[in-house]
């Protein structure tokens, strides 16, 4: 807080409380950020109870944190089995204990961060976790919710004091904090095993710490200022190890840290080598901290995690060869391929998967009638592959025949193992891609036609050379049409069980679809050989674990005739999650905001819209503001824009999104739109106030305006809160309900 | 007003010469030899048939952007003489004689010849000298893939002819008019809104300015750049439908309401049906979401089997499955739950929303039931079926309530056409839901209908159209029966307001998306600013003579240095201005600004955006935003010379450069002629010599 504090609002008392005073001094307070608080600071005496203020703020603070603690730490453990997405994310917890290799779409922070909550908290992660409604038992799970309620419970404090420092008002904090306390979505949210308390946790500590460190721009490169410059860094790389959400917080910052530095830049009377020493102190705390923090987390989740596990099929060969118990850990196979060997394909595109087949025919209008070939992820039996040599049909495994390895320019044919149908191309269609020819599985016990002949070759290699197990990167092309095995990487509908589709490309462009790798070799006639070498680097794994996540983010496609959540719903609370239950007996939970709030901060966006563009408007035309407007206009257009950008950026971009989006991924917006509400009701009553002040009643506007809201919420709290604390008895339509009557919408579905 | 009498009429033309020059060589570079070749070039496939569309009148929807592009080739044709007939199947195909080639190749043809002599407009306009000016105009000129490009029945030309145009006319600042051809001519207008509002902005802080006055700038100006585009949008639109009223190929795509407003087609069917739908009407249900095709609900004898593929049981009953052609099996009849009749009271009762209702197929006089078991191929839903009574304690589960979604009122009453109405089960709360799997060969392939229980919101998939209707009169089977099979009558058609077509239609042309197929010559944004790709047009039947869309190599590689250089430089200039350090002159700097904003900027908004797309892309999406580095090229060099040239010696030498690289331009522009034009057939080894990088694809024909 600026120190001049305490001396501006004596002066302010000794100004005119209205009338037009000097202009040139009403324009100086409005540019000048320290008096900016004094034109705005409630009447009170002006010395000797400073040491009583301070107490009350700090006692109003502790009120607000206990206030939100215990909300969120009450009836914490019901229901007793999993809601909603614990499914996953306590699972994954489950697999840091175990420490088994997993994949995810989100980075490792917030997992881990559950995972070590649990271990502390006695979980030994033996519990599966397969679904949701299932029960805990005896297991415990309650250091894991407790861990989330914590990092929950603080988002109150944050946005509280976040709002008290951009608007120097504790009706505007006090307001701001009222809304989240008694925000039923927010509680839910942070109630059970999930990532979102997490990410917003150091969403609102990075947004705080940000707000710090500007206000301590006075006094550059002092301690606090290091310290909350540092700070912001930390919650960066926070909010970007638990999801990639956290991306847009870093905007944020990024644009405050430029209009910032512009700032200083153009100050003449700061030397270039100041300017220097400013731009080096946030490039060190804003990028290369929060890099180090964030590889850092990457780091300790490979080590962790480094035995085989359910993600292994994901990662490509060489990443795999990493953990143990899985086959190329410390693997010993053939070198060299020969005819005869067993192996398994791989694409080198990431998360393409394995060349594979099963007892399923295309079905009926998709080209021909003929065993499926797709490519899929995890490690199955269905994956192998006989090389075999394209005119004969004698076992090469005979002992009496020698060994003759595969050479780049052979002519091939790939037999399934499990079915001993050939892999096989035709003119037809392929499924999802048109352009592109159909592969099938075609022939019987090996014996098909000229159409199941494939020519390897290996990308860059002379003709005649060997192929190598895991380091030759093959093509597959098909000698009649001429085209290139490969994988488009799209997912087949539920005839092809939602695997991926494999066709062959007429088009020769060099692109990583098309190119494959061998994984597995058994051949019983060669000698197995150890491959060491094949240890990826780290910035080698982490860029691979990247590609993994951005592509399994994008895989996450929303399905026709499927009803989805969309970005326009969430503002309006158009519908909730339910998190647990369904029929009237079931303990329900449902995730949804608590309406008042939620319509309240959608009317005061439109609001603020309209109330900052007249202002702003009006001082670009040169209005001359009264001091006290002008501080309260800075307060609307500076506090409440920061504000508001921040709701911006986690708002929209969800627009341009391709995948599926859930409601509670406008939780971060919501806690930003929430303080522009608490801001813009101060700002507005303040100003009515004022514009009211020949009326004897006037200062009581803002108290009974700042009051009513707050009860108002609160009301609506205990009108709504078995939403989060869990419903018994009959749904809302039944008049018997509790909850009867508070089905405000339709879509509502509690 | 005789006094032309008293004095001699006096025109004073103050022509500017090198004007009518660039004009002359515009046309001449783009109009000379149109109507070769004779054959269908490339996207003049797919343009063609719009054409012909319009010259038949019959109604198409192209997602690719307003009909504005569509209309003024379709101009061409009208002028021509045009009659529509042509088979545009395959790209090659040689015009018949009914094709005027040259009228429809000359639109594009001008707009492309007159883009050289707006460029130099625009440069002058942005007051730099007369010399870049001229360099611009010549730089467009000899740019083989806009000549190319230009020369043929495609848009882009008139695309960025309007781009030009807008820009031009907001830097003269008269009547600001934004026409939209594609929907990329849209980041161009957002950009002029960008230019306007900064300009407002100021506008708005000048305080020599009275309020009123400033309200009138701020008003005439929100009508020119706001009003006056929406309007012209909506006359396209106006059009456009107005022009084309007889049904077609894409009606499918449209809802039956739309559908019964263009002639033929759906109209001749619904044409005099009863307006309510009541109690014993016989209706066919069309569901509105219709993917993944269009379909009606249906149902047939064949029950489902006792046992699925996969194991699981069904209830052995009656399908029930959504059925994409007209059929008399997608007939139902609306039964009042309360009485037998299957027939229209006199007076009819209508049905209105929320009463209760049975669905009656017509041919087998079943009604719609469902009941919790999995349905075939979605198992949380329930499955849907016409109810058999087989004597097993599975009783019928037959009443609906219905609900019209787009009511006015809770009283409304069920619209043919117009309605949109769900089915609530009465028992289960399910609604009855099309979800889009296709059944096996024991529901002959036909789309599989359910009851969805957990109604997560509204979905278009689970509701529902009347679209044709009847009252039904026959009280026997034999008889409906045959009175199903008869055509419904005839009276009085429905028609829409253009509002609700044109919304309609704005929002499938949004919401349509074509497959994404991959092409041959398809390529990513990041390949077109090194030019890394080619798309092969058209190639001679018999000689290796062949057109492609190929630019020229030197004005691609400048104009991307050219736009580096100024955004270093700017940011250069801006770094220094901000420590107080002023290199340039005041009206210099804001000379530059404003050229970089339109430029610069025209090349971001029409370029940036395709990283976000999904959709196929081809080299020609780059040439709205290579016609603004075009405009960026000569101003760059013009401040170089006369800001960073200290000597009127380093001035020489660069105004040489500057020669010697315009003639290399030249130089390249030639050789590459023969591709541009197709004209002149080329040997193989000639050919070879002009493929420059290896990602071309010049064709060679093998002997």
């Amino acid at each position: 807080m600026p120190p001049a504090t305490g001396g501006g609002l004596a002066e302010s008392e000794l100004r005119p409380r209205r009338g037009r005073c000097g202009p040139q001094a009403a324009r100086a307070a409005g540019r000048d950020v320290a008096t900016e608080a004094a034109a705005r600071s409630p009447k009170r005496p002006a010395r000797g109870s400073q040491r009583f203020e301070a107490a009350g703020r700090w006692a109003l603070l502790a009120l607000v944190t206990l206030l939100s603690f215990a909300t969120r730490f009450h009836r914490l453990a019901e229901p007793r089995h999993i809601c909603w997405d614990e499914t996953h994310f306590g699972k994954m917890g489950s697999y840091y204990i175990n420490r088994t290799f997993f994949f995810d779409v989100h980075p490792p922070l917030g997992k881990m961060l559950i995972g070590l909550a649990g271990y502390l908290s006695g979980y030994d992660g033996t519990f599966l976790f397969q679904k949701p409604g299932d029960k805990y038992e005896h297991h415990s799970y309650m250091g894991m919710r407790g861990f989330c309620a914590f990092l929950g419970s603080w988002l109150v404090p944050f946005a509280y004091l976040t709002v008290l420092d951009l608007s120097k008002s504790l009706s505007a904090a006090l307001l701001t904090a009222a809304l989240l306390t008694f925000d039923t979505g927010c509680l839910t949210l942070s109630q059970y095993i999930l990532l979102d308390p997490i990410l917003m946790f150091f969403i609102m500590a990075a947004m705080l710490s940000m707000v710090k460190y500007n206000s301590c721009a006075n006094r550059p490169f002092s301690a606090p200022w290091w310290f909350w410059l540092s700070l912001t860094g930390v919650s960066l790389a926070g909010a970007l190890g638990v999801k990639f959400v956290g991306l847009f917080i870093i905007l944020q910052v990024g644009l405050n840290t430029i209009a910032d530095l512009w700032h200083l830049f153009g100050d003449l009377s700061l030397s270039l080598v100041t300017v220097g020493k400013h731009l080096t102190a946030r490039v060190l705390c804003l990028i290369v901290l929060p890099l180090a923090l964030y590889t850092a987390t990457f780091a300790v989740h490979f080590m962790v995690l480094s035995k085989s596990g359910p993600g292994d099929g994901f990662f490509s060969s060489a990443f795999q060869a990493r953990l143990s118990g899985n086959n190329l850990h410390n693997a010993s196979i053939p070198e060299h391929l020969a005819y005869g060997s067993v192996i398994t394909v791989k694409n080198l595109r990431m998360a393409i998967g394995y060349l594979h087949s099963h007892r399923h025919l295309y079905p009926e209008g998709i080209g021909a009638r003929q065993q499926q070939v797709t490519t899929y992820l995890h490690k199955d039996y269905n994956n192998l592959w006989i090389i075999k040599k394209h005119n004969t049909n004698s076992d090469p495994l005979d002992p009496s025949f020698p060994v003759e390895f595969v050479r780049h320019g052979d002519i091939i044919r790939l037999e399934h193992k499990e079915t001993s149908r050939n892999l096989h191309s035709h003119y037809h269609e392929a499924p999802l891609t048109r352009k592109h020819y159909q592969v099938t599985g075609y022939g019987i016990n090996g014996t098909g036609d000229s159409n199941d002949f494939w020519r390897i070759e290996v990308v860059n290699r002379k003709f005649g050379n060997r192929i190598k197990v895991l380091r030759s990167r093959i093509r597959l092309i098909h000698l009649v049409t001429g085209c290139v095995l490969g994988s488009s990487g799209k997912v087949l509908p539920k005839w092809g069980w939602e695997q991926l589709e494999v066709t062959c490309t007429p088009y020769l462009k060099e692109t990583l679809n098309s190119i494959w790798n061998v994984e597995d070799h058994i051949n019983p006639k060669l000698p197995n050989i150890s491959l060491n070498v094949l240890q990826p680097s780290f910035p080698e794994i982490l860029l691979e674990s990247h590609m993994v996540m951005i592509r399994g983010n994008s895989g996450l496609k929303p399905k026709d005739n499927e009803f989805t959540s969309k970005p326009w719903h969430w503002p309006i609370n158009y519908q909730g999650l339910r998190f647990s239950g369904i029929n009237d007996t079931d303990f329900r939970v449902y995730l949804l905001g608590n309406p008042v709030v939620w319509w309240l901060n959608l009317l005061s966006i439109a609001l603020y819209l309209l109330s900052g563009s007249i202002i702003a408007i009006a001082i670009q035309r040169g209005a001359q503001l009264p001091a006290e407007v002008a501080g309260l206009s800075q307060v609307l257009l500076r506090g409440g824009g920061q504000v508001l950008l921040g709701w911006t950026l986690h708002y929209f971009p969800f627009f341009l999104m391709g995948r599926v989006l859930y409601f509670h991924h406008y939780f971060p917006a919501m806690l930003f739109s929430s303080m522009l509400t608490g801001i813009l009701w101060d700002t507005l009553l303040r100003l009515c106030a004022w514009g009211l002040a020949s009326w004897p009643l006037a200062r009581g506007i803002h108290v009974v305006g700042i009051l009513s809201l707050l009860l108002g919420t609160a009301y609506s709290f205990y009108l709504f809160h078995p939403l989060a604390y869990g419903m018994v008895g009959p749904l809302a339509q039944d008049p018997q309900s509790p909850m009867a009557g508070l089905r405000w919408l339709d879509s509502w579905d509690f | 007003m005789w006094g032309f009498l008293k004095r001699p009429i006096v025109v004073t033309a103050d022509i500017n010469l090198s004007l009518v020059a660039l004009t002359g060589m515009g046309l001449l570079s783009r109009l000379w030899r149109l109507t070769y070749p004779p054959a269908v070039v490339f996207d003049e496939v797919y343009y063609g048939q719009y054409i012909s569309f319009y010259m038949k009148r019959i109604f198409f929807l192209d997602d690719s952007g307003p009909p504005f592009g569509h209309m003024v080739l379709a101009l061409g044709g009208y002028l021509g003489g045009f009659d529509g007939h042509f088979l545009w199947n395959r790209i090659g195909a040689e015009y018949s004689s009914n094709v005027p080639v040259w009228s429809l190749r000359l639109l594009p043809a001008l707009a492309g010849a007159l883009s050289v002599p707006m460029a130099y407009q625009i440069v002058l306009e942005l007051h730099f000298s007369h010399c870049a000016a001229m360099g611009a105009a010549l730089l467009m000129l000899i740019e083989n893939a806009l000549i190319t490009q230009s020369r043929l029945m495609l848009l882009e030309s008139v695309l960025i002819f309007f781009n030009l145009l807008a820009v031009l006319s907001y830097l003269k600042f008269f009547n600001c008019q934004k026409h939209s051809i594609k929907y990329m001519g849209m980041f161009t207008y957002v950009l002029m809104l960008a230019v306007a509002a900064v300009h407002a902005w100021h506008l708005i802080g000048d305080q020599t300015l009275s309020n009123v006055c400033v309200f009138c700038h701020l008003l005439a100006r929100a009508v020119a750049l706001l009003v006056i585009p929406v309007v012209l949008y909506l006359l396209f639109f106006y059009v456009h439908l107005i022009l084309l009223f007889r049904s077609g190929p894409h009606d499918q795509i449209m809802s039956s309401a739309f559908q019964a407003s263009l002639e033929g087609g759906l109209a001749r069917i619904t044409q005099g049906q009863p307006l309510e739908v009541a109690f014993g009407s016989q209706v066919t249900l069309r569901n509105v979401f219709g993917k993944p095709v269009p379909c009606w609900l249906h149902s047939h004898q064949d029950t489902y089997p006792m046992i699925y593929e996969n194991g699981r049981g069904s209830s052995h009953q009656q399908q029930v499955t959504c059925y994409p052609f007209k059929d008399v099996n997608n007939w139902w009849i609306v039964k009042n739950p309360g009485r037998h009749q299957l027939v229209v009271s006199s007076p009819p009762r209508p049905v209105r929303h929320g009463d209760m209702v049975q669905l009656v197929h017509g041919m087998t006089t079943r009604s719609l039931n469902t009941h919790d078991v999995a349905a075939p191929l979605s198992p949380h839903s329930q499955e849907v079926s016409c109810y058999i009574d087989y004597n097993i304690s599975m009783p019928a589960q037959n009443l609906w309530r219905l609900e019209i979604v787009n009511r006015g009122s809770d009283t409304d009453v069920w619209k043919t056409i117009l309605s949109e109405v769900r089915f609530v089960h009465v028992n289960t709360s399910a609604v009855l839901k099309l979800s889009g799997a296709h059944l096996p060969d024991w529901g002959y392939r036909q789309l599989e209908i359910v009851g969805e229980k957990l109604s997560r919101g509204y979905h278009e998939s689970m509701v529902w159209n009347v679209e044709e209707h009847r009252y039904g009169a026959s009280q026997e089977q034999r008889e409906r029966e045959r009175e199903l099979h008869s055509p419904a009558q005839v009276d009085v058609s429905r028609n829409l307001s253009f509002m609700a077509r044109f919304l309609e239609l704005q929002w499938k042309m949004l919401v349509l998306r074509s497959d994404d197929s991959e092409h041959k010559y398809s390529s990513s944004p990041l390949e077109w600013v090194t030019l890394d790709t080619n798309i092969a047009y058209w190639l001679h039947p018999r000689t290796s003579a062949q057109i492609h869309l190929l630019g020229n190599i030197v004005i691609w590689i400048s104009g991307s240095l050219a736009l580096a250089i100024y955004a270093l430089l700017s940011l250069w200039y801006l770094l220094r201005r901000r420590r107080n350090v002023h290199d340039l002159p005041q009206d210099a700097w804001l000379r530059w600004v404003l050229a970089g904003a339109l430029c610069a900027g025209g090349w971001a908004v029409n370029y940036l955006p395709f990283f976000l797309m999904e959709k196929t892309l081809f080299l020609y999406h780059y040439l709205p935003a290579l016609t603004f580095q075009i405009l960026l090229l000569p101003v760059v060099l013009q401040h170089i010379s006369d800001h960073l040239c200290r000597s009127q010696l380093q001035r020489s030498v660069f105004s040489a450069l500057v020669v010697a690289w315009y003639s290399s331009a030249c130089h390249v522009s030639h050789t590459l002629r023969p591709l541009t034009y197709g004209d002149k057939s080329l040997s193989p080894h000639e050919l070879k010599a002009l493929r420059w990088k290896d990602s071309w694809d010049i064709l060679i024909r093998k002997h």
